[in-house]
C-alpha cells in the first residue's frame, strides 16, 4: 500500500472511532415497564439515607445514625445526661420535633445497689433527664411518657461494674413514629 | 375483639391472681451460725392415736425446727433418744439429765371431738425440777397439723424465753425469674418456716414492696401491669384485690398504719417523689412531704404516730422521720453515708435499714434508746430488712452467687439463718403480723 492509500484508511479508521465516540443513542427517559424487562436477579439495591438526616425515619435502623442508638448511659447515683450522649438525645428531639405524630416512652433505670424503691426514684430522674433535654430540643410534652422500673428490669444480673453500668440507662422507646 | 398486648399482659397477670400450690419453690433453711447458750431441749415424737394415717412430718419434727431456727434452743436429734416416753409417769429424769437436756416435751394427737380435726395434746416439763411448765391441748382443722405444731412451738418459746413466738406468721415475698421478654414475677405468701409457698400474684411485668395489713388478711404490694407502677391491696385469702393508685409517675412503697386506719404511699405524680398518708376510711390522700428529693420507704412507728422515711435531700438516702399528722421532718440516721428502707420493731426501740458504705451494703440496726447503730450482717448486697412480728428476728434480702436468696438474723446478730429458694431470684421479704 503506498502512503496516501495508508493515510486514507487511518483517516476512515479513525472517523469511524470517533463517530461511535461522540454518537450516543438518547437516553430515553420515558419509564419502562417492568413486565418488558427481564428480572435482575442478581441486583440488589440499599436505601442509603443521609445518616445525619435525623427526620428521616429509615434511619433507626441505620447502624450509621444516631436515631438508631435509643440507650442513653450514666453514671452511679446520677442523672445528669454524659456529653457523649447529648447528641443522640438531640438526633432524636430532632426527629420527634419533625413529626408531630411521634410518641416517645423514656423507660428509667438503675443499677441493683441500694434498695428498690430508692432506685425507682432514681431511675425517674434519669427519665427525667432525658425527657427534660428532648423538651429544650423542640419536642412537645405531649409527645413524651416517662416509666421508671428501677432495677426491676435489668439487662444482666453479675454484681460487677460491666453489668452495673449496663443497667443504668434510659431506654428511648418510640410507641408511634 | 382484638387483643392488644396490654389487654394480653394484663390477663396473664390476671390468671395469676389464684392461690395455688408450688410444691417446687420451697425455702430451704440452713444455719450458718448457732448461739453457744442455747437451751437444750428434747422434744418426743408425739405418739399418733388420731384415726387418720399418721403424716410423714409429725409435730415434734416441725416443733424442733421452728425451735432450732430461732436460735435459742438445741433440740436433741431424734436417734439420740434412747427413752420416749408418752405420758408424765414413764419420764425417767435421770436418763434426760445425763444427756444434758433442760426441758422435755411429750404428747399424742387425737381426734378433736365432732371429728373436726386434731387434738395436740402435750406437756412442757422442766428436768431438773420435774415440774409441768406447761399442759395444753391445741386444737386444729383437718389439714392444718403443720399451722398447730406452729403454734405449740410458739407457746413453748414463750414459756421459756417470756417473748411471744412467731413460729405461726406467714412470710410474702417475690421470687423472678429469666431476663428480657422472659423476665417473670411471683409474689409468694409461704408459712415462716418457708413450707407451703403459694402464688398470690404472677405477671411478666415487675411486682415488689409487699407490705401486710395490720390484721394479716391483705397484701399492698406495687405491680407494673399496667405498664406503670401502681398500688394494689389483695385478699390473701380470697385473690381478690383493689386498685389503690395509679396515676402518672410513681406509685410506690405501700405501708398500712399499725392500727389498719392509713395506707403511706409515694407518688410522683407532683413531679418527684412525695410521701402522702391516704384515710384507708375515706379514701382522701394528704401529703407528708414536700421537697425536689426522692422522698420514699415510708415506714410506721407502733403507736402509727411518726412515719420514718428514706430521703436523699441531704444529698444521699438517709432516714428521716415525720409526725404522721404534718410537720417537719428531722433527720434519724447520723451514722454511714447510705441508710434506706428503715422497718421499725414492734416495740419501737428499734430502726432496721439497709445501711451502705460504698458499693457494700448490710443491715443495721439503731436503738433508739442509746443512739447507737450495729452492722448485723457481712453484706456485700443486703436489703429490704423486716421484723418479725415479736422483734426477735428480721428476715431481709441477700444475694449469693448472683442468685437473690433471704436471710434471717437474730436482732443481737449471733444468729443467722439463710432460706434459699430452689429457683428464682429472691427478694422483699415482708414477714405477717401475727394472725389470731
Amino acid at each position: 500500500m503506498n502512503t496516501t492509500w495508508r493515510f486514507l484508511l487511518a483517516l476512515v479508521i479513525a472517523v469511524s472511532i470517533s463517530a461511535c465516540k461522540t454518537t450516543e443513542p438518547a437516553v430515553d427517559t420515558t419509564p419502562t415497564d417492568t413486565m418488558d424487562t427481564k428480572p435482575a436477579t442478581d441486583v440488589t439495591t440499599a436505601a442509603a439515607p443521609d445518616p445525619r438526616d435525623y427526620t428521616d425515619a429509615r434511619n433507626f435502623d441505620n447502624s450509621e445514625s444516631l436515631l438508631s442508638k435509643r440507650v442513653i448511659y450514666f453514671d452511679f447515683d446520677k442523672s445528669e445526661i454524659r456529653s457523649e450522649y447529648r447528641p443522640i438525645v438531640a438526633a432524636h428531639a430532632a426527629y420527634v420535633s419533625a413529626h408531630g405524630s411521634a410518641r416517645v416512652t423514656l423507660e428509667g433505670h438503675a443499677d441493683e445497689r441500694g434498695t428498690r424503691e430508692y432506685n425507682l426514684g432514681l431511675g425517674e430522674r434519669r427519665s427525667n433527664s432525658v425527657s427534660g433535654l428532648l423538651s429544650a430540643a423542640g419536642a412537645m410534652g405531649m409527645q413524651l411518657d416517662s416509666v421508671s422500673y428501677g432495677e426491676e428490669r435489668p439487662v444482666c444480673r453479675v454484681s460487677d461494674d460491666s453489668c452495673w453500668s449496663q443497667n443504668r440507662r434510659v431506654e428511648i422507646v418510640y410507641t408511634a413514629r | 375483639m382484638m387483643i392488644t398486648n396490654m389487654m394480653q399482659k394484663l390477663i396473664y397477670t390476671l390468671l395469676f391472681v389464684l392461690v395455688s400450690q408450688l410444691a417446687h419453690a420451697k425455702l430451704e433453711i440452713q444455719i450458718i451460725q448457732g448461739n453457744a447458750s442455747a437451751l437444750p431441749i428434747a422434744i418426743i415424737p408425739m405418739q399418733w392415736r388420731a384415726t387418720d394415717p399418721r403424716p410423714l412430718t409429725g409435730v415434734s419434727e416441725v416443733v424442733s425446727s421452728d425451735l432450732y431456727r430461732s436460735g435459742l434452743f438445741d433440740p436433741l436429734d431424734e436417734q439420740d433418744m434412747v427413752d420416749r416416753p408418752v405420758d408424765a409417769e414413764s419420764i425417767r429424769y435421770g436418763t434426760w439429765r445425763l444427756l444434758k437436756v433442760d426441758y422435755l416435751v411429750i404428747g399424742h394427737v387425737k381426734d378433736a371431738p365432732g371429728g373436726t380435726g386434731y387434738d395436740i395434746v402435750y406437756q412442757l416439763f422442766d428436768v431438773h425440777t420435774q415440774e409441768a411448765l406447761l399442759s395444753q391441748i391445741t386444737t386444729v382443722g383437718l389439714g392444718d397439723l403443720r399451722f398447730g405444731s406452729h403454734r405449740v412451738a410458739d407457746a413453748i418459746y414463750e414459756k421459756l424465753t417470756g417473748v411471744a413466738g412467731a413460729f405461726s406468721t406467714r412470710i410474702a415475698y417475690i421470687s423472678s425469674t429469666g431476663l428480657g421478654k422472659d423476665q417473670n414475677f411471683q409474689l409468694f405468701v409461704a408459712d415462716a418456716d418457708g413450707f407451703n409457698p403459694q402464688a398470690v400474684v404472677g405477671s411478666p411485668e415487675p411486682l415488689l414492696s409487699p407490705n401486710w395489713s395490720p390484721d394479716g388478711q391483705r397484701l399492698a404490694y406495687v405491680s407494673f401491669e399496667k405498664g406503670n407502677s401502681a398500688i394494689y391491696v389483695q385478699n390473701v385469702a380470697t385473690g381478690q384485690r383493689d386498685l389503690v393508685s395509679s396515676g402518672k409517675g410513681i406509685n410506690g412503697a405501700p405501708a398500712y398504719s399499725p392500727d389498719g386506719r392509713f395506707m403511706a404511699m409515694t407518688l410522683s405524680a407532683s413531679g418527684n417523689p412525695e410521701i402522702y398518708v391516704r384515710d384507708l376510711a375515706t379514701g382522701q390522700n394528704r401529703q407528708l412531704t414536700q421537697h425536689w428529693a426522692i422522698d420514699t420507704e415510708a415506714a410506721w412507728s407502733p403507736d402509727s404516730k411518726w412515719v420514718y422515711f428514706t430521703s436523699d435531700r441531704g444529698g444521699k438516702p438517709q432516714i428521716y422521720r415525720v409526725a404522721a399528722t404534718g410537720g417537719k421532718p428531722s433527720r434519724v440516721t447520723l451514722e454511714g453515708d447510705y441508710n434506706a428502707r428503715s422497718s421499725i420493731s414492734p416495740d419501737g426501740s428499734r430502726i432496721a435499714m439497709a445501711h451502705g458504705r460504698g458499693n457494700e451494703y448490710r443491715i443495721a440496726v439503731l436503738d433508739t434508746d442509746t443512739g447507737r447503730t450495729r452492722i448485723l450482717t457481712p453484706g456485700v448486697l443486703d436489703e429490704s430488712p423486716s421484723f418479725a412480728p415479736n422483734g426477735s428476728m428480721i428476715l431481709y434480702a441477700t444475694r449469693e452467687d448472683s442468685r437473690g436468696v433471704l436471710s434471717a438474723v437474730s436482732v443481737d446478730g449471733n444468729v443467722r439463718q439463710r432460706l434459699i429458694l430452689t429457683e428464682g431470684d429472691v427478694r422483699e421479704p415482708a414477714w405477717s403480723p401475727v394472725i389470731r
